[in-house]
């Protein structure tokens, strides 16, 4: 088990190279640099003054030479600082001579994102399980049939749209929530208990309203994979045992259907780190999402390359921990895994 | 959700409060003022951050030596005020006394010269660098003057100086520009200064007590940045904002439709210094062919653009500037629609369609071309009219769609492109050599469409040259009847700035002068009783 994590760790390292690689060349084949932005066409900002940024930033370099510079910096895990944010660091803080500290912009944006989706996603499975369970007890039936209607009206509808209208019918009718932001203007002056009933107010509807819509996959698969194993031999064996159906359904099948979860689960990371632009501009989030959107179109290359490599790094990551996982979960794959 | 959405559709939102937001109330200082904007700045140092979201809150940070009065002509900032040469090279600004920053260090000629130094330094990443970088000489004789000298006359240099905000140099002196903790917590001389800033949420801003103008009278400032325009307008109808920028939309439609929203907005529409075009690629054919660039001006009818996309918020222009100031020629009036003189030219230029497909030929070829735009609805939506108003007269145009950075690089910069619909947002100095000149085709200059005319190149000299306004303003005059008459760009229109502001900010000055609703704004006050119950305050 040891030797097989560190391979898998060590394959990460050239495997993030290739990624960085692709990436980068990617990146600059799109036309257009940092120079380019809407703010550089202004007939007051000359050529020459865009030459000059250029040069400052190596874009005059040919796109290796870039990328050397690039990883570089990187092997010093240093990420660089953002061309379009007032030169701040992509990836962490750092300390002026004066002890000004500037935090760096994946390292503000990426814990909100995380913290949204994972809740997100933690409500999706609560809700989703029960929902595929049920359906697959009642195959074919109303309640099956409900269920299967309800996931699809909630994959159908757009997400903006129903953030729209949930901000209008909760926040602006009924001032029940926040309409968009973080936290209140005098979220400071709050006590602690203030402070975290603020926060949950502001991320019920960025939670909830993502949960929903994606709820119809999961739901699905919870459904199929229990289908599949209530149909197999040694469920028969336990209901001939005489075991009652509950106790079937619930210690016998649902083990054994939920671990393609884990894959899922598995296969959701880069979206739980990526976070939605969408969600995170309608509901003002300053998430991954929007920073990573503004960095394309911004052309801010140290920003994109900075999210790009945190998030791969994290999603091999992630899946190196549902694969070992998986293996904990299932002792067919742990023999598997033993062997190999 | 059925449900939901007939009860969210039908009900209005619930009044608060009754407050009588139509009485007149005395000024008072005090109460907090919430504004949004779509994008987060990157930094507070205009000359290195240059974007508008950053313009828009520094300025109330900072000072310039100059800046415009409410009929757009310069006075005194920091400036008590300023002397030109006879020769008209050098200029001497005299500055107010007892200047302070808001730290209690005094402001002098010495900052002015280190903001100099700086905007011009080799190292500073400004894309502004040029205007200032035709200074010769600058010196401070003493701590209230400071004293410029050009090779020659330049007569946009005023102008020049009420953009660029003075640093301080005790705070600034020895620090890399680029990544100073100062850009994010600055010290300035205005009206406000910075309180809080909470990276992508919102920007707080409080009065100034050392402010060199004298006291606002708002205490506090805080812009939320909430990036999506309807989110904004959610936050506008539960009065958790007080001012944001309309589109056309909700100015003429929404909001007159629902009387809970009228009773507690006042709106307020001022034309802008943009305008809208369509520019010939001048080195095609046959754009080259003043008949053809004519006839498409006369082909397309301006004020169905208008009214079709802008729903009549904008209005129709003969020049580049903005109607109704001192550089705008009243005497020109623009292109009329007229298809039949359209035709009559393009027939005396020598399209004909010779195998009756709707399409006009000449030497065989038929008359097609692209119009490319980037994507902003409002100019694909004036592309697709102006699509239909030229086939009716034998054009075919196709149109596309791009992403702005590909826009610029791929197209634009190469020329490689017939006709473009895009927009030029002006400062308020009339020179536009950078864009008119024969001189400024290079790739990444702005006379991209590739416009060569002897009479406009000496009139954009002379007019850059020229300090004496009145004569000035002749030569602008004669500038924008020579590019009317020679028609290398269709004026599509100028739009109106909507903005939406709560009743509860008054002392707005009305009628809204020439410089804008948001002239003297640290004049403007909230009344006690109208003031947001400051706990509640979202």
């Amino acid at each position: 088990m040891l030797t097989y994590l560190i391979k898998r760790v060590l394959w990460m390292i050239p495997m993030l190279i290739g990624i960085s690689l692709i990436s980068f060349f990617i990146m600059h084949l799109a036309p257009g640099d940092i120079t380019n932005n809407e703010a550089a066409f202004n007939p007051k900002a000359s050529e020459e003054s865009r030459q000059k940024l250029r040069e400052l930033y190596n874009l005059d370099k040919p796109v290796i030479v870039q990328y050397g510079l690039w990883l570089k910096r990187m092997i010093q895990l240093d990420f660089g600082n953002s061309f379009a944010g007032h030169q701040k660091p992509v990836f962490w803080q750092t300390t002026d001579k004066d002890g000004n500290v500037t935090k760096g912009m994946i390292q503000e944006a990426l814990p909100i994102t995380l913290m949204i989706n994972i809740l997100g996603l933690i409500i999706t499975l609560l809700l989703a399980i029960p929902l595929g369970v049920i359906a697959a007890k009642h195959y074919q039936g109303w309640k099956d049939r409900s269920i299967t209607l309800f996931n699809f009206i909630g994959f159908s509808i757009p997400g903006f749209w129903l953030s729209l209208l949930l901000m209008y019918w909760l926040g602006v009718m009924n001032n029940w929530l926040p309409i968009s932001g973080l936290h209140s203007l005098n979220y400071d002056t709050f006590d602690t208990w203030g402070k975290i009933k603020d926060s949950i107010s502001h991320l019920i509807m960025p939670v909830i309203i993502p949960s929903v819509t994606g709820l119809a996959g999961i739901t699905l698969f919870v459904k199929n994979g229990m289908l599949d194993v209530l149909s197999q031999d040694f469920i028969t064996t336990a209901r001939a045992k005489g075991l009652n159906e509950h106790q079937v359904v619930y210690t016998h099948a649902l083990r054994n259907a939920l671990l393609p979860l884990i894959t899922i689960v598995g296969l959701s990371i880069p979206g739980l780190i990526g976070g939605s632009v969408i969600a995170e501009t309608i509901f003002a989030i300053p998430g991954m999402g929007k920073l990573f959107y503004d960095a394309v179109l911004m052309r801010d290359f140290p920003v994109v390359m900075g999210v790009l490599t945190i998030g791969s790094a994290l999603t091999l990551l992630g899946n190196l921990i549902a694969d070992v996982s998986y293996a904990w979960a299932d002792p067919r794959v742990r023999r598997g895994v033993v062997k190999g | 959700m059925l449900s939901l959405c007939l009860s969210a559709c039908n009900q209005p939102p619930p009044t608060k409060a009754t407050k009588d937001y139509a009485a007149r109330y005395p000024s008072v200082a005090g109460g907090t003022m919430i504004g949004a904007m779509t994008a987060e700045p990157s930094g507070l140092i205009y000359m290195v951050a240059g974007e508008s979201a950053s313009a828009a809150i520094a300025s109330n940070i900072f000072n310039a030596l100059l800046k415009y009065n409410a009929t757009l002509d310069l006075e005194g900032d920091l400036a008590e005020s300023w002397t030109i040469s006879d020769d008209q090279k050098t200029i001497t600004f005299k500055l107010k006394p007892n200047l302070t920053w808001a730290d209690g260090h005094p402001l002098t000629s010495a900052d002015v010269l280190f903001t100099w130094k700086l905007v011009i330094d080799e190292k500073t990443r400004s894309p502004y660098a040029s205007d200032y970088q035709l200074v010769k000489k600058a010196e401070t004789p003493d701590a209230f003057t400071f004293k410029v000298s050009y090779d020659q006359a330049y007569a946009p240099a005023l102008d020049s100086w009420s953009g660029l905000q003075i640093l301080p140099a005790h705070l600034l002196k020895g620090q890399d520009i680029h990544t100073t903790a100062f850009a994010r917590k600055p010290v300035g001389s205005n009206y406000y200064q910075l309180d809080v800033w909470k990276n992508g949420e919102n920007i707080q801003l409080s009065r100034n007590t050392k402010s060199v103008l004298g006291p606002a009278q708002i205490d506090k400032l805080i812009t939320r940045i909430i990036p999506d325009n309807s989110a904004q307008f959610l936050e506008l109808m539960a009065d958790n904002i007080d001012t944001m920028g309309l589109d056309p939309i909700k100015y003429s439609r929404i909001i007159p439709s629902r009387p809970e929203l009228q009773k507690n907005l006042n709106l307020y529409k001022e034309l802008g210094n943009s305008y809208t075009y369509m520019g010939f690629n001048l080195k095609h054919k046959p754009f080259d062919d003043i008949r053809v660039r004519k006839a498409i001006n006369y082909a397309i009818d301006k004020q169905e653009i208008i009214d079709g996309v802008y729903l009549g918020l904008g209005i129709n222009i003969a020049s580049p500037y903005k109607p109704g100031t001192r550089w705008s020629n009243a005497a020109l009036s623009p292109y009329p629609y007229d298809a039949q003189k359209a035709k009559a030219l393009l027939k005396e230029a020598g399209f004909i369609d010779t195998n009756s497909d709707g399409i006009l030929e000449r030497d065989g070829k038929p008359f097609a071309f692209e119009i490319i735009t980037n994507q902003n609805k409002e100019r694909e939506k004036s592309a697709v009219l102006i699509q239909r108003r030229l086939k009716d007269i034998g054009i075919d145009v196709k149109i596309r769609a791009i992403e702005w950075a590909s826009f610029i690089s791929r197209f634009i910069k190469t020329g490689d492109f017939d006709v473009v619909v895009l927009g030029w947002g002006l400062g308020l100095d009339p020179d536009q050599y950078s864009i008119w000149h024969s001189s400024q085709q290079a790739p990444g200059q702005f006379n991209f469409i590739g416009y060569n005319n002897p009479t406009i190149d000496k009139l954009l000299e002379q007019g850059r040259t020229e300090l004496d306004p009145d004569k000035r303003m002749n030569i602008y005059h004669e500038f924008a009847k020579v590019l009317l008459e020679d028609c290398p760009i269709v004026y599509l229109s100028a739009g109106y700035g909507l903005t939406a502001m709560h009743k509860r900010i008054q002392g707005i000055v009305d009628p809204i002068p020439p410089a804008g609703v948001g002239y003297d704004s640290h004049k403007w006050y909230i009344p006690e009783p109208l003031r947001r119950n400051e706990i509640s305050a979202q």
